[in-house]
């Protein structure tokens, strides 16, 4: 816990990383030597047909950030996520990982492509995704899951991947299931799996799509457990949830997501103590 | 969907588990040496009663038919399959034209007889071949002038339209957040398409493709049609010399259906090696 404390209080700093379109980044420029960027979004649009989503979002998250976003269903929490590993394409604004932009074209009918598709392949390799309803691959063992990217994407050997993998199950508490397919575990130990499946590619940053919204009640312990672990060793994440609680005690900067635009940001004491906006206000109270 | 796991779940994965099988025990049951009895007694009947002086003098060339059927059957089903998997995939993500043509592919063959199908290659495209110069000269012509191309071919087309459809099915219910996640990896598309949604797609196939591999081994005995020797001609061939009906059929129908079981059992050693829950 004391950790866990420390590391928000280095983050202190830069609380305001994240910004809505149009105003400019307020980062603690009193810092002397900030922690290089991980993700920065400017501007994300992102419209299905007729409707959009996403209004101009923007957000940077440096590294051993924590970043949660919340908001009702339907705000475009998920959208924004997915457009961060260009799952979505987002019909405009632009990406960068680590510092390096994603190219993207006009895709010929008002949204943007990728203009490289290798480049898109490379930096998602520095995404470790966490999906709703896991998504292992269920023609595979737990461990082939997890060595599947390390040895197919990053072409590693399949020795060092095992070896990998099998520290990072021990981790998850899911090294004697190795050898069991997905369909025979339990949601909670399948999420698990896939956040080893995740961190096994060896991410800068790890995104996780409402991680325990697929679980049944008494399972999302074991899976926050694990996800809290990883915030307090200051892993950048960036995180959609409906465990206020959970969000509060891992996060260093919440972000309300509301009608596809940031109503309001900020350190987490700020967003549930002391919220300034209606709509926040509104959502703060329908939760509790 | 998350329904926790109970506790030996992993310990009984396999779908065919050793205790499913007989033991010696198991046969010593009142009812089972009845039924032992009526077939140890149908057996000997059959041997006693029935004419099988004929089979010594045909046995080498039943050999050889029971060969040729087999090599019928893995030629073509491995070939139908190759061309199945394309045909499966352009008619879930292929562009229009492609779409349209693998659907139309799929729909004309699986309208039409497979006898016909069989001869109209054979008699209809066999009898053009030998009138082009430029066919008869060619390296291939050795082979057109046999008949056993154009088995191959028909049985080889009419699998390929029937696993097609099976094929497409089996794509499209892979479900999407595999495949994304393959690609939120990093993967290139060939790669999930390798990895992932191929492999996938064959396991949720298998079996169905089991039973269209069973029915393809009986589509088999139609070459004989076009003077191709596999099991059944040469079984026609004894019934033609011996004048005997029945011996000869139940000895067909015997060797069929040995073929079944075998077809049966490998496959269900494949579906075996990737256990799945419930459905």
């Amino acid at each position: 816990m004391t950790g866990k404390n420390a590391a928000r209080q280095e983050n202190q700093g830069n609380c305001f990383h994240a910004f809505n379109a149009g105003s400019l980044p307020r980062r603690g420029s009193y810092f002397m030597t900030e922690p290089a960027q991980a993700i920065a979004v400017t501007d994300l649009h992102k419209r299905f047909g007729p409707l959009e989503v996403l209004k101009g979002v923007s957000l940077t998250a440096r590294q051993g950030d924590v970043i949660a976003i919340i908001g009702g269903s339907g705000s475009g929490k998920s959208t924004f996520l997915r457009c961060i590993n260009m799952l979505e394409l987002p019909t405009s604004g632009s990406v960068a990982i680590h510092g390096e932009t994603i190219s993207m074209k006009k895709d010929g009918r008002d949204g943007l492509q990728p203009s490289d598709r290798k480049q898109v392949e490379r930096l998602r390799t520095q995404l470790g995704m966490v999906f709703q309803s896991f998504n292992l691959w269920q023609h595979m063992t737990i461990l082939q899951n997890v060595i599947e990217a390390p040895v197919h994407v990053l072409g590693k050997s399949k020795a060092e991947a095992i070896e990998t993998a099998e520290a990072l199950l021990r981790r998850v508490g899911l090294f004697e299931k190795r050898d069991a397919y997905p369909a025979f575990l339990s949601g909670g130990q399948q999420q698990r799996a896939a956040i080893a499946r995740a961190l096994a590619i060896q991410p800068l940053v790890m995104l996780f799509d409402e991680p325990t919204s697929a679980l049944d009640p008494e399972l999302v312990g074991e899976v926050l457990a694990v996800i809290g672990d990883l915030a307090a060793e200051k892993r950048t994440m960036i995180l959609v949830t409906h465990e206020m609680k959970f969000a509060r005690n891992v996060a260093n900067h919440i972000v309300f997501l509301a009608d596809g635009v940031i109503e309001e940001q900020g350190p987490p004491e700020e967003i549930f103590d002391a919220p300034k906006s209606e709509r926040l206000k509104k959502f703060i109270s329908s939760i509790h | 969907m998350t329904e926790p796991a109970t506790p030996d779940a992993t310990t009984h994965a396999m779908a065919f588990t050793p205790e499913d099988l007989p033991t010696s025990d198991s046969f010593f049951k009142p009812h089972r040496i009845v039924l032992l009895l009526l077939a140890a007694a149908l057996v000997f009947s059959i041997a006693w009663f029935m004419r099988w002086d004929w089979l010594p003098r045909y046995l080498p060339r039943l050999g050889q038919g029971i060969l040729v059927t087999l090599a019928m059957l893995v030629s073509t089903s491995i070939l139908g399959f190759l061309i199945a998997v394309p045909l499966g995939l352009v008619q879930v993500t292929g562009p229009w034209p492609l779409k349209a043509l693998a659907k139309s592919f799929c729909t004309v063959i699986r309208g039409t007889p497979l006898l016909l199908q069989l001869w109209l290659l054979y008699y209809g495209l066999g009898s053009l071949f030998p009138q082009f110069p430029a066919i008869r000269q060619s390296f291939l012509w050795p082979y057109l002038r046999e008949s056993w191309p154009y088995g191959v071919a028909a049985l080889t087309i009419s699998f390929a339209a029937y696993e097609g459809e099976v094929m497409r099915g089996a794509f499209a219910g892979v479900p999407a957040g595999e495949l994304e996640a393959g690609r939120a990896y990093g993967m290139s598309r060939w790669t999930v398409f390798r990895r992932i949604w191929l492999p996938r797609a064959i396991h949720r196939a298998l079996p169905t493709l089991n039973g269209e591999t069973v029915l393809q081994l009986k589509a088999t005995p139609l070459v004989a049609t076009i003077t191709v020797i596999d099991v059944y001609a040469v079984i026609s061939k004894v019934r033609q010399d011996t004048f005997i009906t029945y011996e000869p059929l139940l000895l067909l129908a015997l060797i069929y259906m040995c073929l079944t079981a075998i077809l049966v059992l490998a496959f269900r050693t494949l579906e075996n090696r990737i256990p799945t829950r419930g459905a």
